[in-house]
């Protein structure tokens, strides 16, 4: 109650100091917490629930989603303590209270107009960065692989790795049905991929929108009819090695559920003898489906 | 500058009061005031509202468990499909610019109707069969469309979609696009031509702003829905092969042309709930919006930003250019970040009360909060390609989406109920219904950021135990029960006021824009004074002279309004 007669006695001044310190606060607070979590660069920064990526250009990624959830969270933070401020301190104390009637701060307004498009801004420029890396495509990939999605399965063909035509053709060999075995079980196709080594994706539909997604390379493209050619390839720069799960995201009819693939990054070495295995069997059957 | 008198202008008694008025069924179908329009257009959308929402259920439902079948895959899919078309076309939209809009923007404009009451009459009537044509798809042989509710194609053409349900699907959203269309050109006539004397645009109350913005935007994207939609039906009907690469024609077209009318369609569903929020917040804070020109233009800078967002949808196509609609995206985050401010001004030192409106005004802010950070989040095209068409999305757009049409759409039917009936909901119970609300809104959507974020996609019908998104769903899945505990006290309120009614009297919220300046319900037009109008206050002033904004016209530096405008009239 003192605190009020008080405000009442010397309101303009009281106001004007609380915005200022205010504003202060709002504007200094998250540009520092932005400029520690760069400088960390994003080692000691906990994930925020994301895949850390297996590729180089999930990895890009992930550093960008670091980012811009760190930005998220102070903006997030201080709106919502800008919200839950009035919902505490300025509820109704007596039913004929009657605050001031101001309605309009042009330089405040100004203010958190600029703040916003300068974290926009800066976040839109990380991006472009982030974006530019995870696009590029490399002049000589190690190995190139055409990927077709159909309904509703998979085929990956073994191109062309360093110069040498290879003619190995994966594909889904079980019918639909509902889900019963791990996502990772044979019946679905698995994408054997040499670890350290930049592969060039192409990607092609048979009939309607798929979405080639790897979770844990942080990426996903459409495999869309009509799309070929340049605008449907890109690469992955494979890092680390493991079993990944891969799924159609894009809705593609009744047995989109199990449009299901997995990834196996191993040594080039490892590689190499699969593919020799495989590129035996296949020839002795002629090019076919086969895991 | 003005010329109106300084006391109430009386309008007089409408002539046909005397006859006995048609009630019942018989008003219902040939009725073209505004007020019974715009209520059936809340009762049906509002039905809409639970048949989607019940569908909801069944799929969390569903999905609490891995390898589920409670229902078929083929069901699954009809049911995500119907859900969302349900929840976007003929729920969410409808129910505030075809039924809020139509009920409170003439009353808020000093209007005795809309401009054109038979159009009006129209629109719900195409509205109402567009949504019954969709929801009867479902006794059709094959069912209902299923191929998700932007119909991509060509999983939406005669070869991979055959069947009367997906052309079914098609007539609906043609239908319930013209309806909208056409309330779109009445919203924005009547707002620019009947307007009562005084009330200049910049006095026009910031929902009624919004509804005209609105009903622009819908000019701009409903009419190409519309023709995307026709080319879609002669594809499928007359092998025009538009959108099939077999006969020439470009697949890729039809995401272009949907998204360049779903983007702003996402603007159409959230500007008017915008609008609600603008209302509720300045009464409840006794206080007038803060910002008003402010928020004005943030809304048409939201919506001018809106028609070049579209293809931030496609960023995972590859034919698109990244950086451009990036950027787009990044930047409507400012305009909406100026309203969010606004808002948080407009409570500022105020006079908070928190009446069930309120409470879910408030709600709002929070819940668009979330979702609106996460929004900018996938206007990043690398974060985009991790998380696109996972439950990440899900969970943004519902959290937008839910936070505008149900938290904001239910603050404005808590806030607009006593207006249209003459009758309170209960406080209490409503209150109930925001807690189990908010809680059951965070329960549901925070698990499904996380489980987007694990890779799983969005409109599986099941996943397999090796996974690991079984915790994430189930708990999510309570969440999605606790929001149906929600709606469920929602309808016990509204069936608590029908049986024991508690008159609202004409202003029961003390509120300040021009519809609580008559009774509760209004009169057939609406009208029988109206008070000067200073300011978007034009009832607050009239009601407390002494308390008028600041830098209010009729202070004139003298610091009070003149005598004449000292009758008070409470509820």
């Amino acid at each position: 109650m003192a605190a009020r007669v008080n405000r009442l006695t010397d309101p303009v001044r009281r106001r004007s100091l609380g915005r200022h310190a205010r504003l202060r606060r709002i504007v200094t607070v998250p540009l520092l917490l932005l400029v520690g979590a760069i400088a960390l660069g994003g080692c000691q920064v906990p994930s925020f629930g994301a895949f850390r990526g297996a590729t180089t250009q999930g990895r890009t990624e992930f550093h960008l989603w670091q980012l811009t959830m760190i930005a998220g969270l102070v903006v997030t933070v201080i709106v919502f303590c800008l919200i839950v401020w009035p919902v505490i301190r300025h509820r109704r104390r007596s039913a004929d209270e009657m605050p001031r009637q101001f309605h309009e701060h042009i330089p405040l307004e100004i203010t958190y107009t600029i703040i916003p498009v300068l974290i926009v801004g800066a976040l839109f420029y990380f991006t472009v960065i982030a974006e530019n890396k995870i696009d590029d495509v490399a002049a000589h990939p190690n190995e190139i692989i055409h990927i077709l999605a159909y309904r509703w399965g998979w085929s990956f063909t073994y191109d062309d790795g360093n110069g040498q035509p290879q003619h190995v053709q994966i594909a889904t060999t079980a019918e639909p049905k509902l889900l019963a075995q791990p996502d990772t079980s044979t019946e679905y196709p698995q994408l054997v991929l040499p670890d350290n080594a930049t592969i060039r994706i192409d990607l092609a539909s048979a009939d309607v929108v798929h979405g080639f997604y790897i979770p844990e390379f942080n990426f996903s493209r459409y495999a869309q009819p009509g799309v070929l050619g340049s605008q449907q390839q890109f690469d992955f720069t494979t890092t680390t090695d493991g079993v990944f799960r891969g799924q159609c995201t894009q809705y593609c009819g009744l047995y989109h559920s199990e449009m299901l693939f997995s990834v196996r990054v191993e040594s080039s070495a490892k590689f190499q003898q699969w593919l020799g295995a495989e590129q035996a069997q296949q020839a002795g059957s002629g090019l076919g489906a086969s895991s | 500058m003005t010329l109106v008198a300084e006391r109430p202008v009386h309008l007089g008694e409408p002539e046909h009061e005397h006859h006995a008025a048609p009630s019942g069924f018989y008003k219902w179908v040939t009725s073209t005031d505004h007020k019974d329009i715009g209520r059936s257009y809340l009762i049906t959308s509002f039905v809409f509202f639970l048949i989607a929402g019940c569908m909801a259920v069944i799929m969390r439902t569903q999905l609490a468990s891995p390898d589920s079948s409670i229902v078929t895959q083929h069901g699954y899919n009809e049911l995500f499909t119907i859900h969302g078309s349900l929840m976007l076309y003929l729920f969410a939209g409808p129910f505030a610019f075809g039924g809020l809009a139509n009920y409170i923007v003439p009353l808020q404009v000093g209007a005795p109707d809309m401009a054109f009451p038979r159009l009006n009459a129209l629109s719900y009537w195409l509205y109402l069969t567009g949504g019954l044509t969709m929801v009867a798809s479902f006794l059709t042989v094959g069912g209902a469309a299923d191929f998700g509710w932007v119909a991509y194609a060509p999983l939406s053409d005669a070869v991979n979609s055959p069947g009367a349900g997906s052309d079914m699907w098609i007539v609906a959203l043609v239908l319930t696009g013209f309806s909208a269309i056409f309330t779109g050109v009445n919203i924005i006539t009547t707002v620019f031509y009947l307007r009562a004397p005084g009330l200049t645009m910049f006095r026009v109350p910031i929902f009624t702003w919004n509804m005209v913005v609105t009903g622009i935007l819908i000019l701009i994207a409903f009419p190409v829905l519309t023709a995307a939609l026709i080319m879609l039906w002669a594809d499928r009907h007359i092998g025009a092969h538009i959108y099939t690469v077999s006969g020439g024609g470009v697949p890729v077209l039809w995401q272009n042309l949907f998204w360049f009318f779903g983007h702003p369609e996402v603007y159409i569903l959230a500007l008017p709930y915008f609008g609600i929020v603008t209302e509720v917040i300045p009464v409840f804070s006794r206080k007038p919006t803060f910002g008003y020109r402010g928020m004005v233009f943030a809304t048409i800078a939201i919506a001018a930003l809106s028609t070049a967002v579209w293809a931030h949808h496609m960023f995972t196509t590859g034919v698109v250019l990244l950086p451009f609609f990036s950027l787009m995206s990044y930047l409507i985050a400012v305009p909406t970040g100026i309203k969010f401010f606004n808002w948080i001004g407009t409570m500022w030192r105020g006079s908070l009360v928190f009446n069930t409106p309120m409470l879910f005004s408030i709600g709002f802010l929070v819940v668009f909060l979330f979702g609106g950070v996460t929004g900018i989040f996938l206007a990043s095209p690398p974060i985009d390609f991790a998380t696109h068409d996972t439950y990440f999305v899900v969970a943004h757009f519902h959290e937008v989406l839910f936070g505008s049409a149900v938290f904001a759409g239910f603050s404005g039917l808590y806030y607009w109920y006593p207006k249209m009936t003459g009758r309170m909901l209960r406080d209490r119970l409503g209150k109930a219904s925001f807690w189990f609300m908010f809680v059951g809104f965070f329960v549901t959507f925070l698990p499904q950021y996380l489980v987007g974020l694990h890779g799983m996609p969005r409109r599986i019908a099941e996943y397999s135990q090796s996974t690991g998104w079984t915790t994430l769903n189930r708990i999510s899945t309570v969440g999605a029960y606790l929001l149906f505990i929600a709606v469920a006290i929602m309808l016990v309120n509204f069936w608590v006021s029908w049986r024991k009614p508690v008159i609202a009297g004409a202003n029961p919220w003390d509120a300040g824009t021009l519809e609580w300046g008559t009774s509760s319900p209004p009169p057939h037009h609406n009208f029988n004074s109206i008070p000067p109008i200073r300011s978007e206050r034009p009832v607050w002033d009239f009601n407390h002279p002494d308390h008028v904004a600041l830098g209010h016209p009729s202070t004139n530096g003298h610091g009070k309004v003149p005598a004449g405008a000292s009758e008070v009239e409470h509820g």
